[in-house]
């Protein structure tokens, strides 16, 4: 997982709150065997519509996305985090994150970063009269930056850290393998191996 | 104080110990892999460039989405067909041993596991697979995991987990003539609830588990996750150690010696205190089937279809009104009286070669009811084989039963074997949701012995009815 310290992009007001994960990432795309590739499944039925945030050329390539309260709400499917990171999203800002979304949210790299509603409607009214302004999402600071106007965001002590330090789950438990190595050389000879196979 | 058999072995699988409430790191001794919940796992290890630290403690087979009949023939549906595919090429690229369709060893996972020797006591199992609940009848700590665990456990062997709570359930005294393990769980899940075993650890206890046979006791801890327990178990004894003993992956010689004589440790102690305790009286448990829409939903075949107005608690009473609309029953009418139209002999729960011995005896010069259908699907091609040398497959090709290949099929419907709307089915899987057998198909979960009578008289039977 990369690293993350700051992260400047253009910023995406989706004006929309209860955003649930089946809008995210409709059920359809689950099917698929990849772990890449989910770009066009993001919003994928919004995006049929013209007037899609999305659709419009200022914020196309946006890597922020600003959106209203309880994002991520529904299925746990961590399908949706891998759509927004494919797509180009590195951060996502909400005045409210639905548990299982955050989490994931936290393991698959991408910040997710709670601002008062007050501050999203500020940077919603910046990013719409300005189309293609860039938000800086400061990690260190946990600062957010739109124009003029610095804002705090509130993200866990623990998941900013991972993602300071560019760690997913399997990283950070590696970090301790010399225990796993030791536990390894102390289990008993007994326990079964498939390789090489018997039948 | 004394500890539990699922405390004892979690402990005995500490890698660390998490601090200030952080999850331990326990390790995995067995990892099972199948086509449908890996693909993401193997790619985020590709993308990441990590291997697979213990191919030797893992194994794949094919199960949920292989064709049951034409097996030699390409399968037809695309989407199968891409997840079969892309689990022989990762198991190649990262070395992992896989049985295949074709492959005497292919089979459900959870059938196959134990079948080689390699669930064995004192285990911990994970696979990406709610019924890996199963493997705990051997007294290992066995659970289902999700896709991104299962990179997690192919990265690391070992998996963070939060501690949990344990739960006794003991079944006390002697089973009725005709009343199985599938009843057991049955009326387990009707008295807890589905969430009842939620954040738990369940052991089956007392007397009437003690008796019964390893599959039957695979068969009681694959429905665990039905009341709604990540796992439960089984203290090993006798009928454990004889059933791993010369399986091929079984410790022999001194192995073995050491093996037999850890796995007596593994009992919970006298002293230990669960923290819930559940008791039923075998002599009660009559066979049982479901009338609903979820496990929980079931009562005594010798009960009729129950009257939701009669039902105190609000949201039991509209999950009771939902679920007789979708299955079409009105309130009063006995269980005895529903006829089906397909009896579905297979899946996870029920597939081993005692359930198909067991329904053989029951079908062995009878005739099938008119327009039944009845489809007996082995749990693995080893099993298939052992039927076909005891004149098994004989007996349910002269009823009328169609003789397929192994795999999960009509449990969940991933390959062609699914119900049509409408279909009612007798079925001796774990899930009776709507539309898992087949969008609009209507189930009703029962023992393999309630299965067989049911094709003999076309409605909801026990072989009791019979004569």
């Amino acid at each position: 997982m990369e690293k993350i310290t700051t992260h400047t992009g253009v910023g995406v007001p989706l004006r929309r709150s209860n955003v649930d994960t089946d809008q995210i990432i409709p059920a359809v795309y689950l099917k698929r065997v990849t772990r890449t590739g989910f770009e066009d499944a993001l919003f994928a039925r919004w995006r049929k519509q013209d007037d899609f945030v999305l659709n419009h050329e200022a914020y196309r390539n946006g890597s922020v996305l600003v959106a209203g309260p309880d994002f991520g709400t529904g299925s746990s499917r961590e399908h949706a985090v891998w759509a927004l990171n494919d797509y180009g999203f590195r951060a996502v800002l909400s005045p409210r994150f639905a548990d299982i979304f955050r989490g994931n949210a936290g393991k698959g790299g991408l910040v997710a970063g709670e601002v008062e509603q007050s501050d999203i409607e500020l940077i919603w009214k910046i990013l719409e009269n300005q189309p293609g302004t860039e938000v800086t999402v400061d990690l260190v600071e946990r600062t957010v930056t739109c124009d003029t106007l610095t804002v705090p965001f509130q993200i866990d002590d623990y998941t900013r850290w991972r993602l300071l330090e560019g760690l997913d789950d399997i990283g950070l438990t590696l970090q301790h393998e010399e225990d796993i190595t030791e536990f390894e050389s102390r289990r008993p000879d007994f326990k079964p191996r498939t390789l090489p196979a018997r039948t | 104080m004394g500890r539990t058999l699922a405390e004892k072995v979690w402990t005995d699988h500490v890698v660390r110990a998490g601090e200030n409430g952080a999850p331990d790191l326990i390790y995995i001794d067995l990892h099972l892999v199948h086509e449908v919940t890996s693909p993401q796992a193997f790619e985020g290890l590709r993308l990441a460039g990590r291997p697979v630290r213990r191919p030797d403690l893992t194994i794949a087979t094919e199960d949920h989405n292989t064709p049951t009949i034409d097996i030699d023939k390409p399968i037809a549906d695309l989407t199968s067909r891409t997840q079969i595919e892309t689990l022989r090429r990762n198991a190649e690229e990262f070395g992992i041993r896989l049985h295949s369709l074709g492959d005497a060893e292919q089979g459900i996972v959870h059938v196959v596991g134990p079948q080689l020797g390699l669930t064995q006591p004192g285990m911990t199992v994970v696979c990406g697979d709610s019924h890996t609940s199963t493997h705990g009848a051997f007294g290992a700590l066995a659970m289902g995991i999700g896709t991104s665990e299962v990179e997690h456990v192919l990265a690391t062997q070992t998996l963070s987990l939060k501690p949990f709570k344990t739960m006794a359930i003991t079944v006390n005294g002697e089973l009725p003539e005709g009343s199985t393990a599938k009843d057991i769980i049955l009326a387990i899940i009707a008295k807890i609830g589905t969430g009842g075993g939620q954040g738990y650890v369940l052991e089956y206890r007392g007397e009437a588990i003690e008796k019964l046979s390893m599959e039957a006791r695979m068969t009681i801890c694959n429905m665990s996750i039905e009341a709604g327990a990540r796992a439960g178990m089984v203290a090993p004894d006798q009928t454990t150690f004889d059933y791993v003993q010369d399986r091929p992956h079984a410790p022999q010689g001194a192995d073995w010696d050491a093996a037999v004589e850890y796995w007596k440790t593994l009992r919970t102690d006298d002293d230990a205190v669960f923290d819930a305790e559940v008791v039923l009286e075998a002599s009660d448990i009559e066979p049982f089937v479901t009338w609903g829409t979820n496990p929980g939903q079931g009562l005594p075949l010798s009960a009729s279809v129950p009257d939701p107005a009669k039902i105190a608690d609000e949201n039991e009473r509209i999950a009771a009104e939902n679920a007789l609309a979708y299955m079409d029953l009105e309130p009063g009418t006995p269980l005895r009286e529903i006829s089906v139209d397909t009896v579905f002999l297979g899946s996870c729960t029920n597939s081993r070669i005692e359930d198909l011995r067991g329904a053989a005896a029951v079908l062995k010069g009878r005739t099938k009811a008119p327009n039944i259908r009845m489809m007996v699907v082995p749990g693995s091609a080893r099993v298939r084989l052992q039927a076909e040398a005891e004149g098994i497959d004989q007996v349910f090709k002269d009823f009328g039963a169609e003789w397929r290949f192994a795999g999960c099929s009509m449990c969940l419907g991933m390959n062609p074997d699914q119900l049509s709307e409408g279909e009612r089915c007798a079925s001796t899987s774990n899930r009776n949701f709507e539309g898992r057998q087949g969008k609009g198909g209507r189930t009703h979960l029962v023992s393999p012995l309630v299965a067989a009578a049911t094709a003999v008289r076309g409605t909801l039977s026990s072989p009791a009815d019979l004569d």
